[in-house]
């Protein structure tokens, strides 16, 4: 320490060298590539298992929605039509689709659609089971929403998603026991997240009924 | 070495109860709140906290001489971003319908303040083995009052514990348990009952030391 100058001043006041900003800049895009490098690692390590299970989750609610096809062919929407071959320069990640469900004899059962509304809190998502030549319902199953507990969250559990399975579209909500095969009960405490499920499955039904109507009828099962 | 055993032994106690992360430095409140609405979230951001705190100070202190004083922050939070994102994915391929039931709450880890407050007040100075102790202990106390919380509102939230029917049939639950406002109500009880006890034995060791 020079005496005179720094007299009396506590040593730890001394300003420390500055750190020259090569090395900061360094330190930084250092630590960015590293960062960057473990990410990618871990993410292309956990890919398959997480696209498995989304994949999984998508085949465990067509199969439940369809009553347990023996096969389905997965339709997308391209240019207004639908089709099971999307042409080559599309990506098929891309394209509105839903599931045509068979039978063991090749028969139709029905197709799988998905939908999404706004509801009481956000977005209900389900899917349902569509029997496109009469327009009935084969079934429900909500896939993601974000309900009241305990007075919302009853659309994603029995009874009411087995209520899906037979009536005809358009669905009427009422609130007492059903009387026409369009009545559909809704439930109480949860009027609005009830009706929200209506009124996807009667939207969604107009939009892919004819869709899927001019597809069967253009045959190629 | 042997006479660092006590110190380095309360590095973990410190964390756990006298400076619990939760309920005595008050912070951490978000997920606090809003993920202990049953034991197995609970219990899942506590664990990939636990990971990400873990990660963090071992970085921090293992790196301290390399990383300037100048953009310190900025690499701290880029070394938690980085543990976030693998907590998640790794959540997200593993245990898929509680990553879903957090939804965005692992990713806001990054910006719990527990984590990054242990980085700059404790690994950013100490040794790696302190600060991991450190992390251990913080992470501990976290989980504690995670799990002490969400096993209180679940249980009167739904009558049940880790999704097994305790109250039976007869029970109805207080819905309210398993939504926001139960978060603050039994925080607030928890706390009530801390400061009581704080304040009971205070009260005793003064009586003591006045006798």
């Amino acid at each position: 320490m020079s005496a005179g100058h720094a007299h009396g001043a506590p040593p730890e006041m001394e300003p420390a060298p500055a750190v020259p900003s090569w090395r900061l800049l360094a330190t930084l895009g250092f630590a960015g590539a590293l960062a960057g490098g473990l990410i990618v690692t871990v993410y292309s390590a956990t890919l398959p298992r997480i696209e498995a299970h989304r994949a999984e989750l998508v085949e465990s609610a067509v199969r439940e929605v369809l009553k347990a096809p023996a096969r389905w062919d997965t339709l997308y929407l391209e240019g207004g039509v639908l089709t099971k071959t999307p042409s080559a320069g599309a990506d098929r990640r891309q394209l509105e689709r839903v599931f045509l469900g068979y039978t063991a004899s090749d028969s139709v059962i029905g197709a799988a659609v998905t939908a999404g509304e706004p509801g009481f809190s956000d977005v209900i998502s389900l899917i349902f089971g569509l029997e496109p030549t009469r327009g009935t319902l084969l079934g429900m199953k909500v896939l993601a929403h974000k309900e009241t507990p305990g007075l919302g969250d009853k659309i994603e559990k029995t009874p009411f998603t087995s209520r899906f399975d037979g009536p005809a579209t358009p669905l009427r909500g009422v609130k007492s026991a059903p009387s026409t095969p369009n009545d559909l009960q809704t439930i109480t405490g949860a009027t609005i997240s009830s009706r929200t499920v209506v009124n996807i499955i009667n939207n969604a039904t107009s939009r892919w009924q004819p869709l899927l109507q001019a597809y069967l009828r253009g045959g190629t099962p | 070495m042997s006479d660092q055993v006590p110190a380095t032994f309360d590095d973990f106690l410190r964390g756990v109860w006298r400076e619990n992360p939760v309920v005595v430095q008050m912070l951490g409140l978000c997920p606090t709140l809003a993920v202990t609405n049953s034991v197995a979230n609970g219990l899942a951001m506590a664990m990939a906290t636990a990971f990400v705190l873990l990660g963090s100070n071992l970085l921090v202190s293992s790196l301290k001489k390399w990383i300037p004083h100048e953009v310190r922050i900025t690499s701290y939070v880029l070394i938690i971003a980085t543990f976030v994102t693998i907590a998640d994915m790794l959540l997200e391929a593993a245990v898929p319908v509680v990553h879903k039931q957090l939804g965005p709450f692992v990713a806001l880890i990054v910006v719990n303040c527990i984590i990054l407050g242990r980085a700059e007040a404790f690994a950013s100075r100490q040794s790696v083995k302190r600060s991991l102790l450190d992390a251990l202990g913080t992470a501990a106390g976290f989980t504690l009052v995670l799990v002490l919380l969400s096993a209180v509102r679940e249980l009167l939230g739904t009558g049940a514990l880790l999704g097994i029917d305790l109250l039976g049939p007869r029970f109805e639950p207080w819905v309210i348990m398993v939504l926001p406002p139960g978060g603050f109500l039994t925080l607030g009880v928890v706390m009530l009952v801390l400061g009581w006890h704080a304040k009971r034995s205070t009260g005793r060791a003064n009586g003591e030391g006045a006798a």
